[in-house]
């Protein structure tokens, strides 16, 4: 039961299938895009484990041993000044951190027990089990809407068009843009505006069925409106999946989320680090650590 | 003074930035103008010499015995599109390929040498580019041929379409990358479903930048092309191309044949321009048809 497998996604080769949750998805072979599209409406969410992870751009190290526990079906939320190293954390969840050039991670992440540091492990499956929303919303522009909301079934070779229409209905249902697009499906995916944009990215992520779904700061480029209907989006997420945002925003991540983390900066070698992690409400009103209570309250960053 | 007539009054200094901006913009008119007349004025002169002796004979004919009236460029118009076309061909898919190694796979140093070999290649004469091609395909196959013409336009169009390639898929934006691999779409289907289309646009704009470049060379067909006087289609032959003939014609000491150059002139610019704004077209339809 290992996440080992090699660039071209052969859906030939199978072995032996995992019964965690109701739907079933056999391990260790490609992730089938479109047999998890027919059975997974209602899913469980898995558990991600982080376990002394450090982060370095060249030899500049920018994380320093994260140890992080974060629970199935949960929101948790990542706080924390700015550069501390919000963003990169969760980029080294999905393994998108090492696209960039110099950029590595040391330690282990577990996705429902498997390493996804591990030797053979294919980042771009990874990708395809944990999926992302960014910051900017960020359509393709070259695709419809509909592309846009199929696009990673379509890209993994999915050309069944009822299957296809089926997910494009369910993910733009689901994150509440479906009433408003229906009528022009064809229409270019930058023809939206920016919370229409970024729902539709939100709708592009779940059409795969990832167990997790990770979340750079997805408001912070929209106006209120927009921001209060994502939030709402991740709270009816929270039921199928594991949610990780990051967020700069305290007050949002009071209202969403279960569990919160506090990150800074370190005083001497300027890597972020660890301060303190727990249930929300006693993270903003009862916080264990004094630096966490300085942030909270605005004392910096 | 009060408030209102400070405000309509204009001090020194601003009354001098008023008139330099005046001076400024009409020197800079000028200036945008004079870029412009040569363009024009080339346009013109050709029309004007051209067109009274353009007629279907030109176009239909081969050319007849030295010195007398009568005959045509056909077996250059013939042998311009045949070899353009099998130039761009052979060279745009290496092109291309070689523009998207250049932008997404290379390293910074990699990309930084290989820009600069293919800059090295941009700038290098198309005489020598033919020469190139004359020891490479005229001497093993023994005769010169439109093959060997087509590969020293290949040559010369791969460096220009790689550039733009490049270029075009570095206007891409990152994050656009980053969303498809964020979803689980491999670099290179990012790459082929994701990055090109958004590029395509510029790259084809590029193409013709570049078949408009090689259908007006000469230099690169003298050793290798050479010339024809009849129409063929066999690549292993020489064959005729229109600005052979009409560097032949043009400098011949026979009045038929500077007409008839003239009107080989008027046809190679029309043929360019026709392409170029079929394929603007056709690419501006593409393009409403989505947006």
């Amino acid at each position: 039961m290992t996440l080992m497998t090699d660039q071209t996604t052969d859906p030939t080769q199978t072995t032996e299938t995992t019964g965690t949750g109701p739907a079933a998805v056999p391990r260790s072979r490609p992730i089938d895009v479109a047999e998890r599209a027919e059975v997974a409406v209602e899913h469980a969410g898995v558990a991600v484990d982080i376990d002394h992870l450090d982060a370095f751009y060249g030899t500049h190290r920018v994380l320093r041993d994260i140890t992080l526990a974060v629970r199935p079906n949960s929101v948790t939320a990542i706080i924390g000044p700015s550069g501390c190293g919000k963003s990169t954390l969760i980029r080294c969840l999905n393994r998108m951190h090492e696209v960039t050039p110099r950029a590595r991670a040391t330690g282990r992440v577990r996705l429902d027990g498997e390493d996804i540091y591990a030797q053979d492990v294919d980042p771009v499956v990874i990708r395809q089990r944990i999926g992302m929303v960014f910051q900017r919303p960020n359509p393709f522009p070259t695709m419809s809407i509909y592309d846009n909301a199929v696009a990673g079934l379509k890209l993994a070779g999915v050309r069944d068009r009822s299957l296809l229409d089926e997910v494009a209905e369910r993910s733009l249902r689901r994150a509440a843009l479906w009433d408003e697009v229906r009528d022009k499906l064809s229409a270019p995916g930058g023809a939206l505006s920016g919370g229409q944009q970024q729902r539709l990215c939100i709708a592009r992520a779940i059409a795969v069925e990832p167990e997790v779904i990770l979340m750079d700061e997805p408001a912070s480029a929209l106006d209120p409106m927009s921001t209060l209907k994502i939030e709402e989006l991740i709270d009816s997420l929270r039921a199928s999946y594991t949610i990780v945002i990051v967020t700069h925003n305290m007050q949002q991540a009071a209202r969403v989320s279960d569990r919160t983390a506090f990150l800074t900066v370190g005083e001497e070698d300027r890597a972020g680090y660890l301060v303190e992690e727990g249930p929300t409400p006693q993270i903003f009103t009862n916080p264990r650590r004094q630096l966490t209570e300085d942030y909270i309250s605005g004392r910096f960053g | 003074m009060t408030a209102a007539t400070t405000l309509r009054i204009p001090g020194r200094n601003l009354r001098r930035r008023r008139a330099t901006d005046r001076i400024m913009r009409v020197l800079l008119g000028l200036a945008a103008v004079v870029a412009v007349i040569p363009l024009l004025l080339v346009l013109l002169y050709v029309l004007l010499q051209g067109l009274p002796a353009l007629n279907l004979a030109l176009l239909t004919q081969s050319p007849v015995p030295a010195g007398f009236p009568g005959g045509g460029v056909a077996p250059a118009v013939v042998g311009t599109l045949i070899m353009v076309g099998l130039g761009t061909l052979i060279g745009t898919p290496v092109a291309v390929l070689a523009g998207i190694y250049i932008r997404e796979y290379a390293g910074g140093r990699g990309a930084t040498v290989i820009r600069f070999l293919v800059d090295v290649l941009a700038g290098i004469p198309t005489i020598a580019v033919g020469l190139f091609a004359y020891g490479l395909v005229v001497i093993p196959m023994g005769s010169f041929s439109a093959l060997a013409g087509a590969i020293a336009l290949a040559v010369i169009i791969i460096p220009i379409v790689a550039r733009i390639t490049d270029e075009m898929l570095g206007l891409v934006p990152g994050s656009v990358r980053e969303a498809a691999y964020a979803l689980g779409i491999p670099p290179w289907k990012t790459i082929v479903r994701v990055v090109l289309p958004g590029a395509a646009t510029g790259i084809v704009t590029g193409i013709l930048l570049g078949v408009a470049r090689i259908a007006g060379e000469t230099a690169p067909l003298i050793f290798t092309a050479l010339g024809n006087q009849r129409v063929t289609t066999s690549l292993g032959e020489p064959m005729d191309a229109l600005p052979l003939r009409i560097w032949v014609y043009a400098t011949g000491p026979y009045d038929s044949w500077h007409t008839q150059a003239w009107a080989a002139s008027l046809v190679l610019v029309f043929l360019v321009l026709a392409f170029s704004i079929l394929t603007r077209l056709v690419l501006r339809r593409r393009g409403a048809g989505r947006a």
